[in-house]
């Protein structure tokens, strides 16, 4: 069954956790122990309502001061498509949060009040989730029953907030008219909304077509691990075991391995099944698989498998948007740091800091000198060996990169490459 | 989990051991499965003991009727990952399982303590993954984290997957307390008015047998538990661990001393 992933973003004000626990309440994701234990949470609390926040604030910290400390997964699924919502914090550290729910979504799901229109938090998240490249964006106009499902209330939010998407590459933008308490328009359509043409949330979330959002043009196979398996019976076996990331491999395909640029046949894609080992048609992004070539070449982990006439860039440079996660240190021209990119690791060097981007007014600051937490910023970076990458917008696999704080090992930025460097 | 690793690494033998954290109070029918099972994967057995933690005077065993060694399993999985220098270790935990669990890195990094600390958790993006550690440190990886129960159950089915037979309905002797039905074993002490009784069940997680729960069922195959999960409105924590039942955030103060 298809696997849809989205993100939420808002805070407690707009009707964000009322509006996944009507989606998790009316498919059944949410089990009678669950629900019996949130009850009984919210009384303890002096809550007059059953907080379904609580359901996914599961650490005691959360639960004492009645905030969303860090992303929360939750899952439900219907006859159609199973779904992973990455619900992500309004406020608190928004933009690490919300860059970690956005990275691997495939749509995103903004609140608006309509009673408030679109304020400066919509505003944010629209623009990380443009920024992440989510392909569907989806604008639910919450609250509508507070305006009695007056459509010209609709409508002005609508105009507004489409006036600012148009400033953002948002390639889907879908508005739905909701009432997240009563129910209205996310799992059925709503009787109280005559005029509203569209689908109800739960309706597009089944039928939103994401299979075209996958990249199967560029051929790209990051080599994870190499499998030697030194016994008798498999003597001479070699394979290629990782991701596609993109395009399709077939056995008979050429392919070139950088960085030795050698090119070689593949001789069979398999898959581990079991019996042992099986052989597949063909290999598209999401599947691992293990490459197996007619030659033998030396290849090892951090390599990347692509096509003669269709090859990644590659480069020590690179310029890249990237977003500070650490609260301890700031980034600054100059700075060293371990870079992840694919399966390959290198030092990297932060050689320029272009600017730094205001998220709620896309003002760009050229003085700035630093980065700080949850600030994004447009990088040149040199790297201590080369990578093979694309530019984010064609393939989020290759185009993002992790930079690693070496002395703390801390995970402490996010990057999407625009495009080689000097 | 050893299915997937198998795959993974196919035509070659798994590069690590396998990890068993026993607490002596094992159902003999999953021993039994465990030991065939890795015989025919070929896969190198660690066991991690707890009574030998016990015996060594590493932990001191509970008494009563309500004694468990589920929290003793930290401390002998601790010293083991030490003795034997494990720098990562691959569990079979879900984000679905328990609202704990539903807030953890794929990557889950350890201190030199065993310690996991929520709220200073390395950021995850995309699928990019960070295992850096410093010598003493490690990294608990769980790379199931995704999957739901049905999702599980659905796995088993398509890869035909063997399981222990306990997951299936049989009869069993049982007794009922707070509301879970715990078998019948040398190792539970039974409470006054606490009658054996034998009953049709199954299990839906397996864990020690002192604080393990069965739930009623006639599914003898994969695909009446498969109807069975489907239908269900208990989650399988909820339903069948006493271990949870502790406190709101047993799961959350277990893990940050070390547990899986």
């Amino acid at each position: 069954m298809e696997l849809l992933r989205f993100a939420t973003a808002g805070s407690v004000d707009d009707g964000k956790s009322t509006l996944i626990g009507r989606l998790l309440y009316d498919t059944k994701a949410i089990f009678q122990d669950q629900l019996e234990a949130v009850e009984r949470t919210s009384v303890q609390m002096g809550n007059e309502y059953t907080n379904l926040a609580l359901l996914t604030d599961g650490l005691r910290a959360e639960r004492e001061q009645g905030i969303t400390i860090d992303v929360a997964y939750r899952y439900f699924a219907t006859p159609r498509r199973k779904f992973i919502i990455a619900d992500t914090p309004g406020h608190i550290q928004y933009t690490r949060n919300m860059v970690t729910g956005a990275s691997t979504a495939d749509l995103a799901l903004v609140l608006v009040d309509v009673r408030k229109g679109v304020v400066e938090q919509s505003r944010r998240h629209a623009f990380l989730a443009s920024l992440l490249r989510i392909p569907h964006l989806v604008v639910c106009v919450n609250k509508m029953d507070l305006v009695d499902f007056d459509r010209d209330a609709y409508e002005n939010v609508k105009a507004e907030f489409r006036d600012f998407a148009m400033k953002l590459n948002v390639s889907d933008l879908t508005f739905i008219p909701v009432s997240a308490l009563h129910g209205d328009n996310i799992v059925e359509r709503s009787l109280n909304t005559p005029w509203y043409e569209g689908t109800s949330l739960l309706h597009h979330l089944e039928e939103v077509h994401i299979a075209s959002d996958r990249n199967l043009v560029d051929a790209r196979f990051p080599v994870q691990y190499v499998i030697r398996p030194q016994t008798d019976e498999h003597h001479d076996y070699r394979g290629y075991a990782g991701t596609v990331v993109g395009g399709v491999f077939k056995p008979g395909d050429e392919v070139m391995v950088l960085p030795s640029g050698f090119t070689s046949t593949i001789a069979s894609v398999e898959a581990g099944s079991a019996g042992g080992v099986g052989t597949v048609d063909e290999a598209f992004a999401p599947m691992s698989v293990t490459i197996r070539l007619t030659d033998d070449l030396d290849v090892s982990r951090g390599d990347m498998i692509c096509r003669p006439n269709n090859q990644p860039s590659a480069g020590q440079d690179i310029d890249a948007m990237v977003c500070w996660m650490s609260e301890a240190s700031s980034l600054a021209p100059r700075m060293k740091l371990a870079i992840k990119h694919t399966t390959r690791s290198a030092r990297a060097m932060v050689t320029d800091l272009a600017y730094r981007l205001d998220v709620n007014t896309l003002h760009r600051d050229e003085a700035a000198t630093s980065l700080g937490l949850n600030e994004i910023g447009r990088v040149s970076l040199r790297c201590t060996q080369p990578l093979f990458f694309d530019e984010y917008r064609r393939n989020r696999a290759t185009g993002s990169f992790v930079l690693i704080d070496e002395t703390t090992n801390a995970t402490v930025a996010a990057g999407m490459i625009l495009g080689g460097g000097a | 989990m050893l299915r997937l690793a198998v795959k993974a690494f196919a035509p070659a033998r798994l590069p690590f051991p396998v990890m068993h954290v026993d607490t002596g109070h094992n159902f003999p029918e999953v021993i039994e499965f465990r030991d065939r099972c890795l015989a025919e994967a070929g896969a190198r057995l660690v066991v991690a003991s707890v009574q030998q933690s016990i015996d060594e005077g590493r932990v001191a065993e509970e008494t009563g009727p309500r004694a468990s060694r589920n929290r003793l399993q930290t401390t002998t999985l601790l010293d083991a990952v030490t003795e034997h220098g494990f720098d990562s270790l691959f569990g079979g935990a879900r984000r679905d399982e328990e609202k704990a669990r539903a807030k953890e890195r794929v990557y889950s990094f350890r201190d030199e303590f065993g310690q996991w600390d929520p709220k200073n958790q390395r950021p995850e993006v995309w699928s990019l993954y960070n295992g850096r550690i410093r010598r003493g440190e490690h990294i608990r990886v769980f790379p199931i984290s995704n999957w739901t129960e049905l999702d599980i159950w659905q796995y088993i089915q398509r890869e035909g997957v063997e399981i222990p037979s306990v997951y299936y309905a049989h009869e069993r002797p049982v007794f009922e307390r707070d509301g879970m039905l715990l078998a019948e074993s040398p190792f539970v002490e039974r409470l006054p008015g606490e009658d054996v009784a034998t009953r049709r069940v199954r299990y839906r997680t397996v864990g020690d047998m002192s604080c393990t729960g069965a739930v009623e069922s006639v599914a003898t195959t994969i695909d009446e538990v498969i109807d069975e999960v489907s239908a269900t409105r208990i989650t399988e924590r909820g339903a069948t661990r006493a271990d949870d039942r502790v406190s709101e955030a047993a799961m959350e103060d277990r893990k940050k001393e070390g547990y899986f």
